[in-house]
């Protein structure tokens, strides 16, 4: 059974408000009694243990990386969502509230939603307040630009920087709590365990990345903020050790994992060029504010782009779509781009590409406008292709970015482990089954600002005198004993193939039956292959060196074991959800036209799967969800 | 498909922080031109595993130029030859066939080797720790538009704070000076309206943490040129103007006691 969601009645204006209101609270002398884990120091984590420390509570922060300012958090170009109605545009919190939920294919929940955009309003503030260098007019009143799914101007921008510049505002929030000793950091130390006892969350075991050694940590609460799992897919925008391995072993130590088949792909990233490719790079979405997007209509064309005349291009987005044209949302572009490259008309070396080209809007603007907006983004797409896109156009390809499906958790935020948090992209809650842009770094520091610090404190009241689990306790030393046998086992296996290649083949796998387009055949072959994979891993990895230093291989192996069981997982999910709604498509269920057909009699709802034991599959537990105030509709870009 | 180069590398391997280290050479053929210098390092890992070997470590993450993780010096030079990029943003096309490629750690004082090509650099961190930030607790912000920025001063500000903490000043300076880190953190905050506050607290703080961890600055300018977010060294400047008027500010006002 799942646990009550614990989302309040009323008017949804209210709910959040008279939520607070109805929460025990702590009060500011005793809050230091209470120790706090936070895993993870992207925008969600530093930002949660920042405030908590603020506010009085013990917190211990983890990381793996060198420093917490190297979370993923600091790629995201395009900037954050704040309904402040700075341009007069019409903007409302409700608006922002309509705009995701619908943005999110009505799957996600309405109060969460509302939540969201009005806690946005304050993060602004916040992050004005703490120094971030947001983009100014001459007067020195903000800046807005406009961004996908939206028809205002709400989206705060520093640069191509945004992410970077708030999560250096979160990472000093947090090392000014690490200078008052209300934060301790714990810097390279990665978590392979959440301790439970009696059914609660007690604490965490942790393996320290440079010197191996496996410790234990209690606490009176545990938060996952560690982020979301495009990196199944092998080739995606996340960096290199973006992982699910907190979460997953959450999710096997009793925490259910909802929609994990609820994965975002971005149009508009640099295709790979080899075998070789390790990641590949996103290029902002504001790039299809100008430039065009095509492919020749012919699959055997030789000439150069250039070339080409009018009349041998397909402009397939603006041909399909007149109304909306290259600016689709995301899930369209991208299914379009696959439709084309998979019937052979790709572009490149590879045929795995489509145009998108600046030419005409450097013929009409001239290439200092062109500039002026792109230029860097110009410049980066240069320095990785070696090609010019002044001149020559660029080529695209949509790459895995964002991942909707996470930790189930309720209106506070808390998993199904009572005292196990999950906040930023480890959770499920806020985006549905399709992202807005500019949402996700809202949503980290949403819950991490203004959501968790006070929902953390309706848990914590009662446990008010009694002291965090001893880390000597039994639940402690078992959890240890799990994660030394893990690791030595992979020392153990001595086998011929490198974690990469796996991974590698892993990403295929899951890229060709559970990435853009799904259908029930794929799904079912896939299952098969990821088991004889997995099972190919555990008997055939080769993981040199030891666990007593620093081992990028073994850190790896560990990661890819757990992508393995989620892949698997996305699978199922992807099977058992027979409808197309947001990012998941099902090549069954579509529209006389080819486009996605939501069946919302039977599946407007979360799936929460709990985890049994490895020979049984999981199973399913089911979240209804209800809309009051944004009513379904089909969407319609034409 | 691109065209490849054979190379060789001499690539520093250390087992551990207070083992010895020394260079190994390595033949790396076929090595493709679009590959990115990291890449290149994997495909020379993957050779290894083949054979038994142990694979280099090398820093690494966003693979995007912003995280700040990678940095490794690329023949003498912190992050490679090209201007402006960081190591995981350089391609194998800037290179030519036949090249001996020397790889190396960041070498400082303050950044001691954990392993082959990766270093501790933790006391950045504790530079930041020391007042890198505005002290306004969540929830006590006015409406951001109050605070109002002029663009000029906000553009100046963002040039400065665009810094990734890679650590590529310290090891280009041939004093190890960590000067270029603390004077970008600096001035992004010192130059907008919400620093002021705490303006010559944070420089004392910061710039005393800082000597006690990296070199003197003696102005060779190696941090900016080995910068690949291109920050300027006129922000040191600023910094030590700062420094000097902050040692008036936070004197202890006449009538004070102690």
């Amino acid at each position: 059974m799942l646990p009550d969601s614990k989302v309040p009645e009323g008017p949804i204006e209210d709910r959040w408000d008279d939520h607070k209101f109805k929460m025990k609270l702590v009060n500011p002398a005793n809050k230091r009694k209470f120790k706090v884990i936070v895993v993870g120091t992207g925008l969600a984590g530093a930002s949660a243990a920042a405030t908590m420390g603020e506010l009085g509570y013990e917190v211990e922060a983890f990381t793996f990386h060198d420093t917490p300012r190297r979370a993923h958090s600091i790629s995201a170009q395009g900037g954050i969502n704040g309904a402040k109605n700075y341009q007069n545009d019409g903007d409302s919190i409700y608006r922002l509230f309509y705009d995701t939920v619908k943005g999110g294919d009505f799957r996600s929940r309405e109060a969460n939603v509302h939540r969201l955009a009005q806690v946005s309003v304050d993060i602004i503030d916040q992050c004005a307040a703490q120094g971030v260098p947001f983009a100014r007019e001459y007067a020195g009143v903000l800046s807005n630009r406009s961004f996908g799914g939206a028809q205002v101007s709400r989206t705060f921008y520093a640069r191509g920087q945004t992410g970077q510049q708030l999560l250096l505002g979160a990472y000093q929030a947090m090392m000014r709590q690490v200078k008052t000793g209300k934060v301790k950091l714990h810097t390279r130390m990665e978590m392979l365990d959440v301790v439970i006892k009696d059914g609660h969350a007690v604490g965490i075991v942790c393996r320290n990345l440079t010197t191996g050694e496996i410790s234990s940590h209690s606490a009176h609460a545990v938060v996952l903020a560690t982020g979301g799992y495009g990196n199944v897919f092998y080739l995606s925008t996340n960096a290199m050790s973006c992982n699910v391995t907190a979460a997953w072993r959450a999710h096997r130590r009793g925490a259910y994992f909802a929609n994990p088949s609820f994965t975002q792909i971005h149009p508009t990233c640099i295709p790979a060029s080899d075998e070789f490719q390790s990641k590949l790079t996103l290029m902002s979405e504001s790039l299809r504010n100008d430039g065009r997007i095509w492919v020749p209509r012919n699959r055997d064309e030789t000439r150069r782009a250039q070339d080409i005349p009018e009349s041998d291009r397909n402009y397939f987005l603006e041909e399909k779509y007149p109304a909306f044209g290259n600016l689709v949302p995301r899930d369209v572009a991208s299914r379009n781009a696959k439709t084309v490259v998979d019937a052979g008309f790709g572009v490149g070396p590879l045929k795995n590409g489509v145009y998108l080209d600046f030419a005409d809007a450097i013929a009409r603007s001239g290439r200092e406008t062109i500039e002026a907006k792109y230029g860097n983004l110009f410049e980066m797409y240069e320095r990785i292709t070696g090609e010019d896109p002044y001149s020559v156009p660029m080529r695209i390809y949509p790459a895995s970015h964002y991942t909707m499906g996470g930790l189930w958790v309720d209106y506070n935020l808390m998993t199904t482990i009572p005292g196990l948090y999950a906040t930023g992209e480890a959770n499920f809650s806020d985006h549905g089954a399709n992202r807005l842009g500019a949402s996700a770094l809202m949503q980290g520091l949403a819950d991490g600002y203004f959501v968790l610090p006070y929902t953390i404190g309706d848990y914590l009241a009662d446990k008010l005198n009694t002291d965090p689990v001893d880390t000597g306790d039994d639940a402690f030393t078992q959890a240890e004993a799990d994660v030394r046998d893990r690791i030595k086992a992979f020392l153990e296996i001595k086998g011929t193939k490198s974690p990469d290649y796996f991974h590698r083949e892993l990403g295929k796998l899951v890229w060709d039956h559970i990435g853009m387009a799904r259908n029930k055949n794929g799904l079912e072959k896939a299952i098969g292959e990821i088991r004889a994979l997995r099972e190919e891993f555990h008997n055939d990895v080769r993981v040199l060196g030891t666990a007593e230093t620093l081992n990028q291989s073994l850190e790896k192996a560990g990661r890819i074991a757990d992508f393995f069981e989620l892949a698997e997982l996305m699978a199922h999910d992807a099977l058992d959800r027979q409808e197309s709604c947001g990012a998941h498509f099902r090549e069954e269920h579509v529209l006389d036209d080819g486009e996605a057909k939501r069946d919302d009699v039977n599946f407007q709802n979360v799936s929460a799967w709990e985890w049994h034991d490895h020979d049984t599959r999981q199973s399913k537990h089911v979240e209804q969800l209800e809309f009051e105030y944004v009513i379904p509709s089909t969407r319609s870009y034409k | 498909m691109s065209e490849t180069l054979n190379l060789k590398l001499r690539i520093w391997r250390q087992p551990g922080p207070d083992a010895p280290g020394a260079f190994t050479e390595y033949d790396a053929p076929g090595i493709p031109t679009d590959a990115s210098f990291l890449e290149m390092l994997d495909m020379v890992n993957e050779r290894l595993i083949d054979k038994n070997e142990v694979p280099i470590e090398f820093p690494h993450d966003c693979r995007e130029g912003i995280c700040g993780t990678c940095g490794v010096m690329v023949n003498g030079q912190a992050h490679g030859h090209e201007k402006n990029t960081a190591v995981c943003q350089l391609h194998m096309r800037k290179f030519n066939d036949g090249d001996m490629i020397e790889i190396e750690p960041w070498r400082a004082a303050a950044f001691p080797v954990i392993r082959d090509l990766v270093v501790d650099r933790s006391a950045l961190d504790r530079v930041i720790e020391a007042g890198g930030y505005i002290g306004v607790s969540t929830g006590n912000a006015p409406d951001a538009n109050e605070i109002l920025i002029p663009q000029e001063v906000a553009e100046t500000s963002m040039d400065a704070a665009a810094c990734i903490g890679c650590g590529a000043c310290v090891a280009a300076c041939p004093n190890s000076a960590g000067q270029l880190f603390t004077a970008a953190k600096l001035w992004h905050l010192n130059s907008l309206p919400q620093g002021q506050a705490e303006r010559f607290r944070r420089t004392e703080a910061m710039v005393e943490t800082m000597e006690e961890f990296f070199g003197s600055c003696t102005n060779h300018g190696e941090c900016t040129e080995a910068c690949p977010k291109g920050i300027s060294q006129d922000f040191i400047a600023y910094m030590n103007r700062d420094y000097i008027k902050s040692k008036v500010y936070n004197r202890k006002l006449a009538g004070q006691k102690n």
